[in-house]
């Protein structure tokens, strides 16, 4: 950036004519400090588990062999077998993809609702506004597993329907929240002059008010994303979700209930994949939080 | 002296009057506070209503279904009959609510028996657990949110952190397994399953706890240095009271306020963990009860337990408000119409 443009862009600044989120950012990576680093590996490599899942498993997950039921852990498989005789570790990696794909659906349904929900309150205001946000009130009082399990008992037991019921249960907070960044910013000076430059109000909203409503949230939902996680599998766990064959990890841990006391490792090895996998997606959510917005510092707790 | 004693009565009378129309406020907004609950139950009553009827599912199919009957068309019409399924969508809520009015939630699909009594009847053991694990979630994070506060960014801090960061990761029916595999088969000290006495208790309300715990120590480390802040604390310090003093009065009753707030958000955490703890531990709760409910798609079933399961919320959402109120002077002081 030349020198003419760094004082452009500062008295643009200076006049509110630049919206928040178009200000520059230096690397993630340079500034983490090492446990932010290590989650941003762990979360990669489960990225790339949770893409590559069928082509990199060892064995077929949910290859059953009777012969070699309850093995421990061996050359061939390295983590042991079920009491199917399934290689525990193809399975865990195969409910990466599971565990992983149904959050990030879950995750991408919540901020659609959201945004739209939560920005079309902000920006359109009077009735409107009104009405969504009622409507958003009446779910906030809802406790959150109770309202995903009366939408799983709606909608039918099945994973889909458990994402389903989770954005359901957890659209409101993010539609509050949407609706409160665009209050803040839609009286700026950038809305008015891209406003006055000719833009519609649909127009203004998706151009100025989303990108900045849209990096906020996001850093919400990395910091989210780990709750849901365990919301998704909790339901799983008690049968509600993935149905019995499909390798997940809650479901997992369930299959494994009946040999808790005599092959505890089978339970142990799902549980820790799930254990490490939100410990990892917290760390780097408040990694991102303090880097990105340091004013979400207060809680965000339901 | 009589003049000193003559200002005293004089504080207390004020004292007094001051009191009492802080009852008074209080009562005021204790009053409109309760006034509310009813129209939120019914906000949440109509919501729960609409989407069973608006779901993918018809009832009248899987009353048939629960019942074993072959669902012939003139079957189905008799069940939709006999459960007012053909009438308009208001007359049904109406009907419902006036049911419901006089706590008659209907009849399980599946034993044919009502649903209200069946579910009072596994609901204290289930709000049991939630109560050991809200004690416990209080107990142990106000010292470690204290500790972690009182050496900011020392290693008490750090080893809070480190705990806090574990506790809001761990599934909590993983930690259930753990704890069971710990004290149950190895050590033996506690028993595994079932309700009995404390002793069985502890295991399922700690499992359930972690989380919240986490999460309180944390705030309240967080809202104990943002009072700590404040500059009545450093006037406080000026004018020579102990440093334990001045966190006793002056830090901890103020940070308090924001963990009371959050004690409202962890009872619904606390049921839903109860809700999916309880197969660990066979614990006779509600929880066994209406998953099954769901599976079925036991309508009544479901309809009154999650009705039920948001009264509870919220009335314990009101009571922390209350507590609220009466613990914050700026609320009283708002109520009363004061500047």
């Amino acid at each position: 950036m030349s020198s003419l443009d760094a004082e452009l862009a500062g008295d643009l600044a200076s006049h509110d004519l630049i919206p928040p989120h178009a200000h520059g950012r230096r690397g993630f990576w340079r500034e983490a400090r090492w446990p932010a680093r290590i989650a941003a590996l762990v979360v990669g490599a489960l990225a790339l588990i949770a893409l590559l899942g069928a082509w990199i498993t060892p064995h077929d997950p949910d290859a059953v062999d009777l012969a070699i039921r309850l093995q421990p852990a061996d050359a061939a498989h390295w983590l042991g077998t079920d009491h199917l005789g399934r290689d525990i570790l193809s399975r865990l990696m195969a409910g990466a993809t599971m565990s992983l794909g149904s959050v990030a659906l879950a995750m991408a349904l919540i901020l659609t609702a959201g945004v739209t929900l939560g920005g079309t309150a902000g920006f359109a205001g009077g009735r409107v506004d009104q009405v969504i946000m009622r409507v958003a009130d009446v779910f906030l009082t809802f406790p959150t597993i109770v309202m995903a399990l009366f939408m799983v008992g709606v909608l039918g037991v099945g994973l889909t329907n458990v994402i389903i019921a989770i954005a359901v249960t957890h659209w409101a907070w993010y539609a509050r929240m949407a609706r409160g960044i665009v209050l803040s910013l839609r009286r700026r000076d950038f809305i008015a002059a891209s406003r006055l430059a000719g833009a519609s109000p649909t127009q203004a909203f998706i151009r100025h008010l989303l990108p900045a409503t849209m990096a906020q949230l996001l850093v919400l939902a990395t910091l989210d994303i780990g709750h849901i996680m365990l919301h998704v599998s909790g339901l799983s766990f008690l049968g509600l979700g993935v149905s019995a064959p499909t390798a997940e990890w809650g479901v997992m841990i369930a299959d494994a209930r009946e040999y808790v006391w005599t092959e505890p490792l089978l339970m142990f090895w799902p549980g820790l994949a799930l254990f490490i996998s939100v410990m990892a997606l917290n760390s780097l959510g408040d990694a991102l939080r303090d880097r990105l917005d340091p004013s979400l510092r207060a809680e965000h707790g339901h | 002296m009589s003049a000193l004693a003559a200002k005293n009565r004089d504080t207390e009378d004020r004292n007094v009057g001051a009191r009492r129309r802080r009852d008074w406020t209080m009562a005021g907004f204790i009053v409109r506070r309760l006034l509310l609950l009813p129209v939120m139950l019914l906000a949440a009553s109509v919501v729960i209503f609409l989407m069973l009827r608006l779901g993918p599912s018809d009832p009248a199919l899987d009353y048939l279904r629960l019942s074993r009957v072959p669902p012939t068309q003139q079957a189905l019409d008799e069940a939709r009959r006999a459960l007012g399924l053909d009438l308009p969508l208001i007359t049904q809520y109406a009907d419902w609510l006036w049911k419901a009015l006089r706590l008659d939630f209907g009849q399980s699909y599946v034993t044919s028996r009502p649903v209200l009594p069946d579910l009072l009847h596994y609901l204290p053991a289930t709000l049991q657990l939630a109560g050991a694990a809200l004690v416990i979630t209080l107990v142990i994070s106000a010292p470690l949110g204290v500790w972690a506060a009182r050496h900011r960014n020392g290693l008490p801090d750090q080893i809070v952190r480190l705990i806090a960061a574990i506790g809001v990761s761990m599934p909590n029916f993983w930690l259930g397994f753990l704890l069971a595999l710990l004290f149950s088969v190895h050590l033996g000290w506690l028993p595994a399953m079932g309700r009995d006495g404390w002793r069985t208790l502890i295991m399922p309300a700690a499992a359930i706890s972690f989380m919240t715990l986490s999460i309180n120590a944390r705030l309240l480390r967080a809202s104990m240095l943002e009072a700590a802040g404040q500059r009545h604390v450093t006037w406080a310090r000026l004018r020579g009271l102990s440093p334990r003093a001045v966190e006793r009065s002056h830090v901890l009753r103020n940070a308090l306020l924001p963990v009371i707030t959050a004690t409202g958000m962890y009872v619904g955490e606390l049921i839903g963990g109860a809700l999916v703890i309880e197969s660990i531990f066979g614990w006779p709760g509600v929880g066994r009860y209406a998953v099954s409910a769901i599976f079925n798609r036991d309508y009544p079933v479901i309809q009154c337990f999650t009705l039920l399961m948001v009264a509870i919320f919220v009335i314990c959402n009101l009571i922390v408000d209350i507590i609220y109120a009466w613990a914050d002077p700026r609320v009283r002081l708002a109520a009363e119409g004061a500047p």
